[in-house]
């Protein structure tokens, strides 16, 4: 899995799903990225250890780029970015 | 005997219309929201309209409101909620002295089990939260303030906007406890600039067992309720649709009729202010004068127990309280009426009438033919009273 820096990445739509529980991490970025064009980027934001494992295999699945994780040690949560190319 | 009911913010009947809508969704519109089949698929959709009704009456967007099972549960979420979401900005909370239970108590439970501080904010003699005081004990470390918006006790307003000014400027979190003004007042959560807003059923005139939280978008707040996802994953619990449904044409409802039952719910409760003030020496009545709910008349009648009174009057077929449903049976004095400084004999009197649109000049008409004879007879055979007397006479 690729670990991104902070400012590596840029996304045009952020899911916040910090102290949601599973499966939101799964759902919300699903619908978020009905909405976004081609080529754009979801940063999704959860406490859910699960999530390294779900998000990638979802992307993989739905024919998503799934472009990495950055951990955010200040707000205690990771970050997932996911293109949109399907 | 005509029964008359003036205690509507303790419970109040819900209405032909409200039930009617809310009859369907125990049987034939029984499906679970969460199924993906076509029952499950039309209760999905007629919870989410609800949630653009109740939405729609507090001016905010359909996905800042999470339903719950009553206002206490509602309290709960925000309080407990937000304060263990914001743990790293700090542990203090400020609440003021005139909260619900479910307020207080959340708060204590933060103090308890969270190593949080918690302030108790007094209030003035009308029950008023003054801003400089608020803005005097806030501090870096401050997650959360709640303030309710208007007591169910003494029915005093607050001036809720500027108190969330002053918390908005330091990024603090802001919730109101709504339950006894949603549905009476206009309650606009733009325009009071709060983050968090509990409301409930009943005071809406709608059934028991339902409440909703506001939370502005993107607050985070951890579920107090642990489960599956139902409320996008912030309470769980299979959906109370017939309560849900309830809720949401009793918010319908009262968006429609809030502008003339203020006004007329008014016009009562100063009749029945004029007619106690008039009748009956020694009546104080307790709240803001002016700045209070409009369907709401509190009193302390010095030298007798508000239990007995209530009795006396249930005798009669005049139903009243003595305070919060909930804080009558299990206190003697009430925390609210020892916060605007009442000494604890006085407060011991206190009675309080909520009206409702089905209340008429009638019914505040029998209350005054029983009333002023009723704390005459409980004088008449008080210590206190008799004491009370005494020293007027003497002094």
């Amino acid at each position: 899995m690729k670990f991104l820096e902070e400012t590596e990445c840029k996304a045009d739509a952020t899911a916040d799903l910090v102290y949601r529980v599973c499966p939101m991490h799964l759902l919300e970025p699903g619908e978020m990225l009905a909405d976004l064009e081609m080529g754009q980027v979801l940063e999704v934001l959860t406490d859910y250890d699960g999530a390294l494992e779900d998000i990638p295999a979802w992307c993989a699945k739905y024919g998503q780029e799934f472009i990495g994780v950055g951990e955010d040690e200040h707000e205690d949560c990771y970050r997932l970015y996911i293109r949109k190319i399907h | 005997m005509k029964r008359v009911y003036l205690d509507h913010a303790a419970a109040t009947p819900v209405r032909r219309e409200v039930l009617e809508a809310m009859l369907p969704y125990f049987t034939e519109g029984f499906g679970n929201p969460s199924a993906v089949y076509d029952l499950g698929a039309q209760a999905k959709e007629a919870l989410e309209e609800q949630r653009a009704k109740v939405a729609r009456l507090i001016h905010a967007h359909a996905e800042e409101i999470i339903f719950t099972s009553s206002g206490a549960e509602a309290n709960n979420l925000a309080i407990k909620g937000a304060a263990l979401a914001h743990l790293k900005k700090g542990r203090h909370v400020v609440v003021s002295a005139v909260e619900h239970h479910s307020v207080l108590n959340a708060a204590r439970y933060l103090e308890k089990f969270h190593d949080f501080e918690v302030t108790f904010l007094p209030v003035d003699r009308h029950g008023v939260v003054d801003p400089e005081r608020l803005q005097k004990v806030i501090n870096p470390a401050t997650v959360l303030v709640s303030i309710i918006h208007a007591s169910n006790e003494i029915g005093t307003i607050q001036p809720l906007a500027e108190l969330a000014r002053r918390c908005r400027e330091q990024g603090i979190i802001f919730h109101t406890d709504a339950v006894a003004t949603v549905g009476q007042i206009p309650v606009d959560v733009q325009e009071l600039g709060v983050d968090l807003l509990s409301l409930s059923g009943p005071a809406l005139e709608g059934p028991k067992g339902v409440g909703a939280l506001y939370f502005r978008r993107r607050l985070r707040l951890v579920p107090q309720i642990h489960g599956g996802i139902q409320e996008n994953g912030r309470r769980a619990g299979t959906e109370n649709m017939p309560g849900i449904v309830g809720l949401g044409r009793a918010a319908e409802l009262a968006e429609i009729e809030l502008p003339e039952k203020g006004p007329y719910l008014a016009r009562l409760r100063d009749q029945l202010k004029a007619g106690v003030m008039e009748r009956i020496p020694y009546a104080i009545y307790t709240g803001h004068p002016e700045r209070r709910l409009p369907g709401h008349a509190s009193f302390c009648m010095e030298g007798i127990e508000g239990e007995a009174l209530i009795f006396m009057l249930n005798a009669k077929g005049i139903y009243a309280n003595t305070g919060s449903a909930c804080a009558s049976k299990a206190l003697k004095v009430s925390p609210v009426l020892c916060a605007i400084g009442l000494p604890p004999e006085v407060a011991q009197g206190s009675i309080v009438f909520t009206f409702n649109q089905d209340d008429g000049q009638e019914d505040v008409a029998q209350v005054m033919d029983h009333l002023p004879q009723a704390v005459e007879r409980l004088r008449s055979f008080s210590p206190v009273w008799r004491k009370k007397m005494a020293a007027v006479s003497g002094g």
